[in-house]
């Protein structure tokens, strides 16, 4: 990835001493030995069992049998994930650009110090971020309800005949709301803070050769802060990817429009702990990991080539 | 993740800007003049714009309608809660009646809840933060074969969603008979990617080689140079990882949602979840009150924290910023 431009610029220069470097080692080692133990038991370890599981299959009569790459292709061509990924495809399309784009309109806001009160503009736009998954969708799941929610208040007070934010047509536009409030202050952190390590001498520079706050922005402090544009799209893109939370609570209040498959993982999640099919769950979730990966890898690549 | 957000600057580091008159100005010029002079607005010190102080107002009130609407919802009982208008209170209002009895329904299961959520954030965050904090400064200041590898593998697994992972570290921790046991979500909550590269950054920065050379040629041991020369030096650093995994651990819904079974080993996130499940199963009472308050209770302290210690962790992520 991106995120380690320091660090081979901190590492000391290889020593000649030999015994130097064995002390080295085994110290360095010895530090690092119980994030890495424990990062293997809890990262590695589940990746390469969910490789090995993707492989059987567990029959009623018969038991666990090595079945190869059946799983995979049934994976592929199952109309229910098929589904589920459309869906976080669609929601992934227009959610990531209005999130990523109010975030960064409110970091140019911030930054370009005619904000009246701008620490608490920052403060308060990041608060959600602190406020757990469970709580933003329960506190929006209750404020959609047309019985006794906002949305239900609304229609008692004007008269009015909204549609149901929970009704199957809407739920999805409804989740994206909820992920877009929980978000856009944690992206508006990332570019404000990659905003404020742009020198501010290219700026007055531009003004003296006659640039206006627009030409300033497009064309100064965009191209600065484009890795920082890139690394956010790619995780809003995984995390979309992965969307579970959200979804899973919200189902209390709308079983009737969220689908046990509604998204990749809610459908990984039922196949496995609903349906006890351990082994395609995690063939599911192998799939659905490398479409993400090649997607993220993708539009990093691409993004790196504009430059 | 949010390894990016390492460029963060407090404010307070900031140079004060001149817009506000600086306290010298009154020696030399408040003779001249009754009122402290202005600097002129420069592009560098442009003149606050109401137009856009509105505009970006909307935003600020987007954000924090939904957290105003849950606090005054907790204050109204049941009937409240149906008749009245949401963004405004009820006829009585029960905050306090309120809170009583979301601590105390169900013989005070939220509290237990919140013990457990304790638990979790202790052990989970506090082990994660002294991990990334040993690997940080191995990475940073020891060189040994496979340190690039380590590093490598760590930042490649954050693209991993973590729900593929799930299946299978359920069936392995269910084989390990550590399922529906707080270890179950104590021991994945231990590492923090995002931790050990801020940490790794950081060390770079904050703790100079040749200080741990004089300290080594003083005949000082590894791990006393460890603890009396590099970790006061790391503390800014560790704080905001601390930070970071304590919002991570008190959020967490997913991890103990396949892992724990048992009510009684419940954090909040999921306690809350199964209150309002509650309300759909046959029989079941429906507590939407206890829902709201029991919300508001969950993320009172979690903001607390992040807003009193503003200072420590925006100025730990501006000191490990990456440097162009």
């Amino acid at each position: 990835m991106t995120l380690m431009p320091t660090s081979a610029k901190a590492m000391p220069p290889p020593r000649p001493r030999r015994p130097r470097f064995r002390r080295q080692a085994l110290t360095g080692w010895g530090f690092a030995g119980p994030f890495v133990a424990v990062f293997a038991l809890v990262f590695l370890a589940p990746i390469g069992y969910a490789i090995h599981l993707s492989l059987y299959r567990d029959r009623l009569i018969g038991g666990t049998s090595f079945v190869g790459l059946d799983n995979y292709e049934a994976a592929l061509t199952d109309t229910r994930f098929w589904e589920g990924l459309t869906r976080v495809g669609l929601f992934l399309a227009i959610q990531v650009p209005i999130m990523l784009g109010i975030a960064l309109l409110v970091a140019l806001a911030i930054d370009s110090g005619r904000l009246y009160g701008k620490s608490f503009f920052r403060v308060s736009i990041f608060l959600p971020y602190a406020v757990p998954a469970v709580v933003a969708s329960l506190m929006w799941g209750f404020m959609y309800g047309t019985r006794f929610g906002l949305v239900g208040n609304i229609n008692d007070t004007f008269g009015t005949e909204l549609p149901d934010p929970l009704s199957p047509d809407l739920v999805l536009a409804s989740i994206g709301n909820i992920v877009t409030w929980e978000f856009v202050g944690y992206n508006m952190l990332i570019f404000y803070s990659a905003l404020k390590v742009v020198p501010r001498s290219l700026y007055e520079a531009a003004a003296i050769d006659g640039a206006g706050e627009w030409r300033i922005i497009a064309s100064v402090k965009l191209p600065a802060i484009r890795s920082a544009l890139i690394i956010a799209t790619i995780f809003s893109i995984i995390g979309s990817f992965q969307l579970f939370n959200e979804p899973s609570i919200l189902q209390k209040l709308a079983p009737n429009a969220i689908t046990t498959d509604f998204t990749p993982n809610l459908y990984t999640f039922s196949l496995s702990f609903s349906g006890q099919q351990h082994n395609y769950a995690a063939t599911v979730a192998i799939v659905m990991g490398v479409i993400t990966a090649i997607i993220a890898y993708a539009v990093q690549l691409r993004g790196m080539r504009k430059g | 993740m949010t390894t990016h957000i390492a460029g963060a600057t407090a404010d307070s580091t900031e140079p004060a800007t001149p817009n506000e008159p600086p306290a010298r100005a009154h020696t030399a010029v408040a003779a001249r003049a009754a009122r402290p002079r202005r600097r002129p607005h420069t592009p560098l010190n442009p003149r606050p714009s109401i137009p856009l102080t509105l505009v970006t107002g909307l935003v600020l009130l987007y954000t924090l309608l939904p957290l105003a609407w849950l606090v005054i919802n907790a204050s109204k009982n049941q009937k409240d809660l149906m008749d009245s208008f949401g963004l405004w209170f009820g006829e009585d209002f029960e905050l306090w009646d309120n809170i009583t009895r979301t601590l105390t329904y169900d013989d005070g299961v939220f509290v237990r809840w919140l013990l457990n959520t304790l638990l979790y954030v202790a052990a989970g965050a506090g082990g994660a933060t002294v991990l990334a904090v040993l690997g940080g400064y191995a990475l940073a200041k020891y060189e040994f074969p496979g340190r690039r590898a380590v590093f490598a593998v760590v930042i490649g697994a954050v693209a991993v969603p973590g729900t593929a992972l799930a299946v299978p570290t359920f069936l392995m921790f269910s084989e390990l008979g550590l399922t529906n046991t707080p270890w179950a979500v104590i021991i994945p909550s231990l590492i923090s990617p995002f931790g050990l590269y801020l940490m790794w950054v950081f060390a770079s920065e904050a703790v100079p080689t040749e200080l741990l050379e004089a300290a080594r040629i003083d005949g000082s041991g590894e791990l006393r140079t460890f603890f009396t020369v590099a970790l006061p030096l790391l503390m800014p650093g560790t704080v905001t990882v601390l930070l970071f995994s304590m919002v991570a651990t008190w959020n967490n819904y997913f991890l103990p949602l396949i892992m724990i079974k048992d009510p009684d080993w419940y954090p909040l996130t999921l306690g809350l979840d199964s209150w309002s499940a509650q309300a759909r199963t046959a029989g079941g009472e429906a507590v939407f009150d206890l829902i709201i308050t029991g919300s508001l209770l969950t993320i009172v302290p979690i903001v607390a924290v992040f807003l009193l210690l503003q200072r420590y962790w925006q100025s730990g992520l501006s000191a490990g910023s990456v440097k162009e």
